[in-house]
This record gives C-alpha cells, sequence and structure tokens, in this order.
C-alpha cells in the first residue's frame, strides 16, 4: 500500500515539470488553434496592416457556393478513402507473409521501412524520375503487359494522373500499418491456432476467428489515423502534380494553401480549414460508431 | 513442417506475393540510384538499362556545386539537431510527469495529445505564420525551430510518457520517502533509466526535423535560408526535368541519413507506439 500523503506531495510538483512543454504548445498550438477559429468569421487577409472585421458566416455561406473547393474537397475524401483503403489491404498481406516462415524476410523488412523513412519530397521526385516515359522503366514494365496508357505520362494524364497519385500514396502509407499489424500477429498465442486446428478449422476459419480479431482493434486505430493524415496531406502530391493535370489531384490542404499563401485570402482559407476539420471528426464518427456497431452484432 | 509440405502450391504463392513486394517496395529506391549514376548521354538512350556503364559520380558532384545546396543541406542539419535537443529537453520532465501525476491530469493531456493531430496544418498555420511574423522569426531558422520543437511535442511526449509508464514506481516512492525532491528523482533515477527512450524520441524528432517540408514551405522565403527538401523541390521545378541525374542524386544523397536514423530506431518507435498506447 502506497502512503498517500507521500503520493500527494509528489502529485504537487509534478506539475511543475510540465511547465516547460505547456509553455510552447499553449502559444503555438493551442492558441493558434483557437486563433484559427477566430479567422474563418472575419475577413482577415494577407498584410501587416490590415484590419480584420467580424463577418459572421459570411465565409461559411460563400464557401457553400464555391464549387472550385468543394470538386477539391471531392477528391480529398476520395482520396483518402483509396489510399487508406489500398494501403491496408498492401499492409495486411505484407504483414501476413512476414509473420510465416518464408525466405528473404530480413530483406523485406529493410525495404519496407524505406517508404517510411523517405522524406515526402524525396518520394515525389523518385516517382517522376521512376513515371517519367525518357527514362523510367514504369512505361516499359507497363508495356508489356498491354496496359492501354502506358506510353503516356502518367501524372500528366487527366485520366491515369489521380489513380497514380493514389498508387504511390498506398507505397507511403503501407509500412506503418505492416509494422503495426504484424506486431499484433505475433502477439497471438501460438496455442490457440494449434488448438483451433485440433478442433478441426481449417486455414480460413483459423483466419477469420483467430487472426482477424486479434487485429482487429490496432486494424480501427489504424485506419482512423490513415484517414486523418491523408485527407490532411500535402508535401507528397504539391511536389508531385502540385494538383494537376486540370485540378484532377487537387486535394483540399492544397486549395487551402493557395488560398492562403498565394491569394492572401486568410479568413476564407480558414472557414475552409473548419470545415476540413468538422468533415473529418465527422468521418472519424461515422466510421467508429460503424465498428462498434459490428462488434455488437 | 510437415503441414509446409502438403501446401506447396500456396507456399509458391507466398513466394510469388514476397517478390511482387520487394519489387514493389526496393526496386523505385533502386531504380533512382541507378538514375544518379547513369551520364547525361545513357540517360537519352531509348531503352533505359539496369546496369549502368560506369560510376559516374559527376551527376553528385554537380549537384554539390548547385548555388545553396550545401547551405540548405547545413541548414537542414541546424534545424533538425537544435529542435531536436530543445524538444527532448522540455518533454523529458513532462513526460515522466504526465507519466506520474493523478489520472486527470494525465487524461487531459493525452486527450490534446490526440486531439491535436486531428487538425489540418492547413488550418492552424495562419495564425502561426502570423504568430511568427510578430516575434520577427518570419524567414529565420529560429522560427523554424520553435515550430518543430511544438510540432514534435506532442508526440515526444506520448513515446515518453510510455516508456516513463513502464519504469517501475517503486525506486520513486523510496527516494521520496527518503526525502529526495522531484527533481533530484528526475535527475538521478529516471533519466538513467530512461536513456534508451531518449534516444529513440530524439532519433524521431530529427527524422521528423530532417524530413519536414510544409512549415519551412511556408515560414522560409529567401533561398540562403531554405532547407534541404525545399531547395530540391524548387530544383524539380525549375531545372530538374532537363538535369535528371544530379536531381537523383540530390534525391538519393537527402535520403542516406534519414535511412540510417531510421534503420537503428526503427524497432523502438514501434514499441515505443505500443508502449504508449499499452501503458494507459
Amino acid at each position: 500500500m502506497k502512503s498517500p500523503s507521500r503520493a500527494k506531495l509528489y502529485n504537487q510538483d509534478a506539475w511543475l515539470l510540465t511547465i516547460p512543454a505547456f509553455i510552447p504548445l499553449f502559444f503555438l498550438s493551442i492558441v493558434p488553434l483557437v486563433q484559427a477559429i477566430w479567422t474563418g468569421f472575419t475577413d482577415l487577409q494577407a498584410g501587416y496592416d490590415f484590419k480584420p472585421k467580424f463577418i459572421g458566416i459570411e465565409n461559411f455561406r460563400r464557401l457553400i457556393g464555391d464549387t472550385f473547393f468543394w470538386q477539391s474537397f471531392r477528391i480529398g475524401i476520395v482520396w483518402a478513402v483509396s489510399v487508406t483503403t489500398l494501403a491496408l489491404f498492401l499492409g495486411f498481406g505484407l504483414a501476413l507473409l512476414l509473420n510465416q516462415k518464408l525466405r528473404f524476410l530480413g530483406l523485406m523488412r529493410v525495404l519496407s521501412l524505406i517508404p517510411w523513412a523517405m522524406p515526402p519530397v524525396i518520394v515525389a521526385i523518385m516517382w517522376q524520375i521512376l513515371l517519367n516515359p525518357a527514362i523510367g522503366p514504369v512505361d516499359s514494365i507497363l508495356r508489356l503487359f498491354n496496359f492501354p496508357f502506358a506510353d503516356k505520362y502518367l501524372l500528366g494524364d487527366f485520366e491515369t494522373a489521380f489513380p497514380t497519385v493514389v498508387v504511390i500514396g498506398a507505397w507511403v502509407g503501407m509500412p506503418v500499418i505492416t509494422v503495426s499489424i504484424l506486431a499484433a500477429l505475433q502477439g497471438i498465442n501460438s496455442e490457440i491456432i494449434e488448438s483451433a486446428k485440433i478442433d478441426g478449422a481449417n486455414a480460413w476459419n483459423r483466419f477469420r476467428y483467430v487472426t482477424l480479431p486479434a487485429v482487429r482493434s490496432i486494424t480501427t486505430a489504424l485506419v482512423a489515423l490513415n484517414i486523418i493524415w491523408n485527407f490532411n496531406s500535402f508535401g507528397l502530391v504539391f511536389v508531385l502534380t502540385a494538383g494537376g493535370p486540370g485540378g484532377k489531384t487537387y486535394l483540399p490542404a492544397l486549395f487551402v494553401y493557395n488560398e492562403s499563401f498565394k491569394y492572401g485570402n486568410f479568413g476564407y482559407a480558414a472557414a475552409m480549414g473548419i470545415v476540413m476539420t468538422i468533415s473529418v471528426i465527422l468521418m472519424l464518427v461515422v466510421y467508429l460508431k460503424a465498428r462498434e456497431r459490428q462488434d455488437e452484432n | 513442417m510437415a503441414t509446409k509440405q502438403k501446401f506447396s502450391i500456396s507456399l509458391v504463392f507466398q513466394y510469388l506475393a514476397v517478390i511482387a513486394y520487394i519489387l514493389f517496395l526496393g526496386f523505385p529506391f533502386l531504380w533512382m540510384f541507378i538514375t544518379s549514376l547513369k551520364t547525361p548521354i545513357e540517360l537519352l538512350e531509348l531503352d533505359q538499362s539496369l546496369i549502368p556503364d560506369g560510376f559516374y559520380i559527376q551527376n553528385y558532384i554537380d549537384i554539390l556545386e548547385k548555388r545553396g545546396l550545401i547551405q540548405s543541406t547545413i541548414n537542414s542539419l541546424i534545424v533538425a539537431f537544435v529542435s531536436t535537443i530543445i524538444t527532448v529537453l522540455v518533454a523529458v520532465p513532462a513526460g515522466y510527469a504526465m507519466a506520474r501525476l493523478r489520472k486527470f491530469y494525465a487524461k487531459a493531456a493525452t486527450g490534446w495529445i490526440l486531439f491535436s493531430q486531428v487538425f489540418p496544418l492547413s488550418l492552424v498555420i495562419i495564425p502561426l505564420f502570423m504568430a511568427i511574423r510578430s516575434i520577427n522569426l518570419l524567414d529565420s531558422l529560429q522560427g523554424l525551430i520553435l515550430v518543430y520543437v511544438v510540432a514534435n511535442l506532442p508526440f515526444a511526449l506520448w513515446m515518453l510518457r510510455g516508456y516513463v509508464a513502464s519504469i517501475p514506481v517503486e525506486l520513486e516512492e523510496a527516494s521520496a520517502i527518503d526525502g529526495a525532491s522531484i527533481f533530484k528523482i528526475l535527475r538521478l533515477i529516471i533519466i538513467p533509466l530512461l536513456t534508451p527512450g531518449i534516444v529513440a524520441t530524439s532519433l524521431f524528432t530529427l527524422l521528423n526535423s530532417w524530413n519536414e517540408f510544409f512549415f519551412a514551405l511556408v515560414l522560409i522565403q529567401t533561398p540562403e535560408r531554405e532547407t534541404l527538401p525545399l531547395t530540391l523541390a524548387r530544383f524539380v521545378g525549375s531545372e530538374g526535368q532537363v538535369l535528371l541525374g544530379p536531381l537523383a542524386a540530390g534525391a538519393f544523397l537527402a535520403t542516406i541519413p534519414s535511412l540510417i536514423v531510421f534503420g537503428i530506431i526503427q524497432k523502438r518507435i514501434s514499441s515505443g507506439l505500443l508502449a504508449g498506447a499499452v501503458k494507459g
């Protein structure tokens, strides 16, 4: 039994230790967030001496009719869902393989780190080189399979730019998913699998009733995090396509960036950021509720 | 092992999948390295070969001689190291306190850390830009360092809190009964035991700051103060499309530090993530 008076004394001093971390977080994270929300209700524009006016929900009213923003918003949702889904399936598959007793697994473990460790800007540069029809291998490989768009620069074509960017996004997102799911797989007690085998469960049933439940909570967390990261992602696509061709890959983060730092409409851009935040939270709530309902059934 | 023999067809498929994954994950990086070793004439050939004619290191010399590349490497190093040191100095005591504080405070702090991940940077960047401008640190490495410290703090706190939670509390209680102050306990008991966690957290912060692009893009305007990702991104937009060899060389060089650091901490990051999550 711990002595309560000591524990109390010890707690009373502990908060002092949080001050050096709390001060920068307060001024450069909490305060900016509150200011950002406030800015969304003003007409603030770039420039040192601009005096912003409170304009109520005017920005949001204007935003409702802004078809360009909603187009970008839709691209953002399709992008976040596609990249997350693709990365989850690829990453799950890789984790299952890494959990087997196969050769070359050491090599694969090392390789799966590369996309994770690379700076997003470099990932973009690398894929531009790979996809360049003059010096990259991708178009020759695609021609081998008689792929219809093989002779084009995939990032520059209206039809192929978005799917190409999604594949690259999944390439980047795979490692985190693989490593986390692999950790959960290795946590499965081998006795459970053995006893399932003795009870006559086939491979599919063992996967369905032993493996899937064991990785369920980590998968839920990974999907939620990836939806957030991808919906807000910026650097990769900014360097890959800058939103082009013809706005086909114009993610909302790029849209907000241009609205603030190209056109200087800080207030309007903040309103967009608020709408994005609320949408992400709504998406998460819907997803987590759906998972919860599945659990109950 | 007998069951393995029975499912030899599935084994073939598993190996095909392994090969496909190895190509998908590793080949892009390999190709970039190959491209960085080719002469401009080789890069004009119609069919690009897997093996370059020789080691054409002129690409590496060219990219290093590009105006500003060495300067931006130095800038990146300064920003990454200084922001890491500050982050760790600030996060160790706070992470310790969060792990040992009364449940309510710890929960509130963790809640904020998770909550702060939901907001798009594009929302916070405008007030942050103005805050940095108002203290006259816009377009300066100091401003960027400050922002990186704040950006890295949530995750550093999360990791360190997990590491502290795995240290048994009895040692500290004994010292507290002997009359040691909390600062003394932190310095003499916790920090020595926490060293592996501190190393992992610092390397992770270092990597994040070295790779970061968005804040640098918004906050830095003068070429002399650019970080490496900024300079390379600008190079893509201007001459990079014609100077692919040097571009590949630069991209390869910029990845090496990240890969080394990441190779060292990979295991620790995953265990740190788990520690932070499990030892709630």
